[in-house]
């Protein structure tokens, strides 16, 4: 393609814009509702899910070792537990460190009784808390061949939630955002009908007068492109600063839940959200028109 | 230059064809008039030679293209031959009358600097050069065919097709359009025009086909409109 015809279609296609106006406005905004609910749909999923990875970076398993075990071969236990694709951290609690927080967590004031004593001596273990708590079953397996290795605590039920709960959260994104897709394809081709009648006289002329397909084509794609483009970062903004102003009033308003409500920052959010959101834009105006204008090709 | 040898066409498979076993030749450089009423097969005519459509039977050679063998890729190079004006003009009316000579320039990628050239030159031809800023719908009937064939001819195609070309004017209008075309083809053109104008057709003196109901009924150099019954 020449220079000099780059430069027409492009601008073509950015004049069809102002051209067809209407035309133009109902796609923008239909591509704009699809982008904002599915940006809205988007924010609030990673944020559930953000939460759940919180709660499950808080589950341990927790490691004791037999009596008499030298500090060398505990050391050796915790290296080979570190060095496990499954495991995100190794915290060694000695037996003192344990009793002092089980004073703090149970006993009180009436710890005092016990002045000198440590009841749990010989206690000393590894917490370990995991990247993916629905693999807490396999490091458990790994720990019960582990020589040294006394006993282990774990718990089946909470992980069991957390995995299933995180399973039906993407079943349930998966859904939503098909349904999306969905209801988008519906209302972009309701769009691009409306635009056929604007289209098909233009369409005719230039196939008449001797332009390739190619010819035809490129200024109406430019054109849903640039739509795309449009559509897509309206409700990016949007979304944007009503993200921004709800964790804040989150946080406000229920700094009790502070433990098990996290928020993700609207930067971590929008790193994916935005091009996710420009590319199902320019994909939503790019395909639109393309359907549109083979239509009417075959004149 | 122009040779249809046993056309026909049909729409459907059991009515009758809109144009039955037709067989003519056009030379080069030749004015054609294609005459008949309504119904009579000249609109298909048109559409055939603009490979609109495809013959159901029969050869349609074109400028050296052989229309029933021709790959849809290549239409858009085949009807670079042709210039074509219709009764209802056919511009774009968002744009104004440079943008739509121009944009048949534009669509085969004719350098812009050239364009600058080709559309005032073309314009003076119509009579309409100061009008290069009007939009379309600011202009006579007249005046819009003027813009019409401004665009059908840019391009410098060795053959003109006029379908109706002054079916929606007066008659001043109407035989201002005629001496154009006259003039278009004292210039080296083939043109051909389909009309049902009795007055234009008996006074120009031209070569006349007449068509009724799908067959060509006589073909007179210098001819008249012949009626119906």
């Amino acid at each position: 393609m020449k220079i000099s015809t780059f430069v027409f279609t492009f601008k073509q296609g950015f004049k069809n814009i102002f051209r067809n106006k209407i035309f133009s406005l109902a796609t923008i905004a239909t591509i704009a509702a699809c982008i904002f609910l599915f940006g809205l749909c988007y924010s609030v999923i990673e944020n559930v899910r953000y939460s759940i990875q919180k709660a499950e970076t808080n589950v341990a398993v927790t490691v004791f070792f037999d009596e008499g075990i030298s500090e060398a071969r505990i050391q050796e236990i915790g290296d080979a537990i570190r060095g496990r694709s499954e495991v995100a951290s190794v915290q060694f609690v000695s037996a003192a460190e344990a009793w002092e927080a089980f004073k703090v967590d149970y006993l009180g004031e009436y710890a005092d009784g016990y002045e000198g004593d440590n009841p749990l001596e010989g206690s000393e273990n590894f917490e370990i808390y995991l990247n993916d708590v629905s693999k807490q079953q396999q490091l458990v397996s790994y720990l019960e061949t582990v020589d040294g290795v006394r006993e282990i605590n774990h718990s089946d039920v909470t992980a069991n939630i957390l995995t299933q709960f995180n399973r039906l959260l993407s079943y349930v994104s998966l859904g939503i955002i098909g349904i999306l897709l969905a209801v988008s394809l519906f209302l972009i081709s309701n769009t691009v009908a409306m635009g056929i009648a604007v289209r098909r006289e233009e369409i005719g002329i230039m196939k008449l007068i001797g332009a390739t397909d190619f010819v035809v084509r490129s200024p109406f794609l430019i054109e849903g492109i640039l739509l795309g483009v449009i559509g897509a970062s309206i409700p990016l903004i949007a979304v944007y600063f009503i993200y921004n102003k709800i964790i804040v009033y989150a946080a406000d308003q229920f700094a009790i839940l502070n433990d098990i409500l996290q928020f993700k920052t609207a930067r971590d959010v929008f790193s994916v959200l935005i091009p996710v959101a420009l590319v199902m834009g320019v994909g939503l105006g790019f395909f639109g028109s393309l359907i549109t204008v083979r239509k009417h090709l075959r004149v | 230059m122009i040779t249809l040898e046993n056309v026909s066409k049909s729409y459907t498979n059991d009515g009758m064809p809109a144009l039955n076993n037709v067989s003519l030749h056009i030379d080069r450089g030749e004015f054609v008039f294609i005459v008949g009423d309504s119904g009579s097969g000249k609109s298909t005519m048109i559409k055939l030679l603009l490979r609109e459509l495809t013959p159901t039977s029969g050869r349609i050679i074109v400028n050296n293209f052989d229309l029933s063998r021709l790959k849809r890729r290549k239409i858009p190079k085949y009807r670079r031959n042709i210039g074509v004006v219709f009764q209802d003009f056919r511009l774009l009316k968002d744009r104004n009358v440079y943008e739509n000579v121009a944009f048949a320039q534009r669509v085969i990628e004719v350098p812009t600097r050239q364009i600058k050239k080709n559309v005032p030159a073309m314009l003076s031809l119509v009579g309409l050069p100061e009008k290069y800023r009007s939009k379309t719908k600011e202009l006579s009937g007249g005046e819009q065919q003027r813009v019409a064939l401004a665009r059908a001819l840019v391009n410098n195609p060795p053959i003109l097709l006029a379908d109706e070309p002054t079916g929606n004017l007066d008659p001043r209008n109407s035989w201002e359009i005629m001496k154009l075309l006259e003039e278009i083809n004292r210039r080296g053109t083939t043109v051909v025009v389909v009309t049902h104008n009795r007055e234009i057709v008996n006074a120009m003196r031209k070569r006349v086909i007449t068509v009724k109901k799908g067959i060509i009924v006589s073909d007179e150099e210098k001819g008249e409109y012949i009626d119906e019954d």
